[in-house]
């Protein structure tokens, strides 16, 4: 009888943790995009801005940026050669086709088949959803581009970018 | 009263250590460029090409390493088009400046293309160095 009692108080327990922690409300982890789990790629390609979620783009998309890094939307961001197919590899195995979370699949369906798109912000379903705040921050000199995801999205570091973690800088409230 | 004197000592080894990687790190990588031929290397040489601007031949913008680095190294800098904070470049504020080969050969490698639209020669980095170290 005892047993039984400090099994359910257990049972209650967990229940009681999970609600708490959103698992059970939300279904699953509390993110939009796996978070970066690769330390050498949060090293290197968080070297000059925010380590961006492989699940953003699709594999064609990162093959083309990885194609490209001595001409970085206009820097450098060459590799020593080793860490080059490394990094190819983690991008490809995250993509935007292989991670199992809706928004890389709202992602994913809003581009053409024949389209390659190598920012994230030319994504039609990114683009989609921030045409208000572009208006809003155009000519904001703290807001160089919709690439600084970090400026207004305070999780985006952990691939979440729910609407109540938002805070556009030099604005009161975004849902006003 | 031990303790304190032992903190001491710990923590100028520490800063010695921190030293002496970034000497030997230097001292190694312009080693490499007098073998190319490169040398003897000059910080007054080095500080005029940091500050020296350069007209980047696409976009016409000008480019220095101060565009990035700011005119003081011993501040943060920001990147000039995403805007990420730069840890001062200056050795004597930030010991883990010039500590590690593969990461200064792959800045010269980035920046110098970036500013200078080509990679700098083994006597344009032992100069840079040489400047850079004493900061
Ligand atoms: C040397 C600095 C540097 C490094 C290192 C770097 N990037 Fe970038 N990256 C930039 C710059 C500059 C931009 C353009 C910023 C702008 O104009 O908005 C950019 C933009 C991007 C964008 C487009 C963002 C958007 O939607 O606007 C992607 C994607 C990207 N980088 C991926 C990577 C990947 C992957 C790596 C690692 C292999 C990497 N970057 C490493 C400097 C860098
Ligand atoms: C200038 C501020 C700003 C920047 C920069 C920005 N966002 Fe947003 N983002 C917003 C706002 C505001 C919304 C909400 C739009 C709405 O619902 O009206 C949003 C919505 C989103 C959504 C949909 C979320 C949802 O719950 O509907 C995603 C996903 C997203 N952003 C990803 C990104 C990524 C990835 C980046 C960087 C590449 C980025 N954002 C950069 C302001 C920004
Ligand atoms: C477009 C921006 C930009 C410009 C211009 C630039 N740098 Fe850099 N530099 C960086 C970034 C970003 C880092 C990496 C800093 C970090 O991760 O802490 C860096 C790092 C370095 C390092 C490595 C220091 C270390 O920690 O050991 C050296 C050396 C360096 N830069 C030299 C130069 C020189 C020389 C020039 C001019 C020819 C220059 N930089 C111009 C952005 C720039």
């Amino acid at each position: 009888m005892v047993m039984k009692n400090r099994i359910w108080a257990m049972v209650a327990g967990i229940a009681w943790l999970l609600v708490n922690s959103g698992y059970v409300l939300a279904g699953a982890p509390n993110t939009d995009f796996a978070a970066v789990t690769n330390i050498k790629y949060a090293k290197e390609c968080g070297a000059c801005h925010l380590a961006y979620q492989p699940g953003l783009l699709p594999e064609r998309s990162w093959r083309k940026v990885m194609e490209n890094l001595h001409d970085h939307f206009g820097d450098n961001a060459e590799l020593p050669t080793a860490d080059q197919p490394v990094l190819l590899e983690y991008l490809v195995n995250n993509s935007a086709e292989r991670a199992n979370y809706k928004r890389s699949a709202q992602m994913l369906h809003s581009i053409r088949k024949v389209d390659t798109p190598v920012r994230i912000s030319q994504v039609p379903y990114f683009i989609r959803e921030h045409r208000e705040v572009a208006n809003r921050v155009r000519g904001n000199e703290k807001i160089k581009s919709l690439g600084q995801c970090e400026l207004c999205h305070q999780k985006a570091n952990e691939g979440s970018y729910a609407e109540n973690e938002i805070r556009v800088l030099g604005a009161e409230s975004w849902n006003d | 009263m031990k303790l304190r004197f032992l903190a001491v000592i710990l923590m100028g080894c520490m800063t010695t250590l921190a030293g002496l990687a970034q000497a030997s790190v230097v001292d190694t990588l312009q080693q490499e460029y007098k073998t190319a031929g490169a040398g003897p290397f000059s910080a007054a040489k080095g500080e005029k090409m940091w500050v020296e601007k350069h007209k980047d031949a696409e976009s016409g913008k000008e480019f220095s390493c101060q565009t990035c680095h700011t005119d003081d190294l011993k501040k943060s800098g920001k990147h000039e088009k995403t805007g990420k904070v730069i840890d001062p470049l200056a050795p004597s504020v930030n010991k883990e400046r010039l500590t590690d080969i593969k990461f200064v050969n792959k800045w010269f490698l980035r920046n110098c293309k970036q500013v200078l639209g080509r990679e700098c020669t083994p006597q344009e980095k032992g100069d840079f160095l040489e400047y850079l170290k004493g900061q």
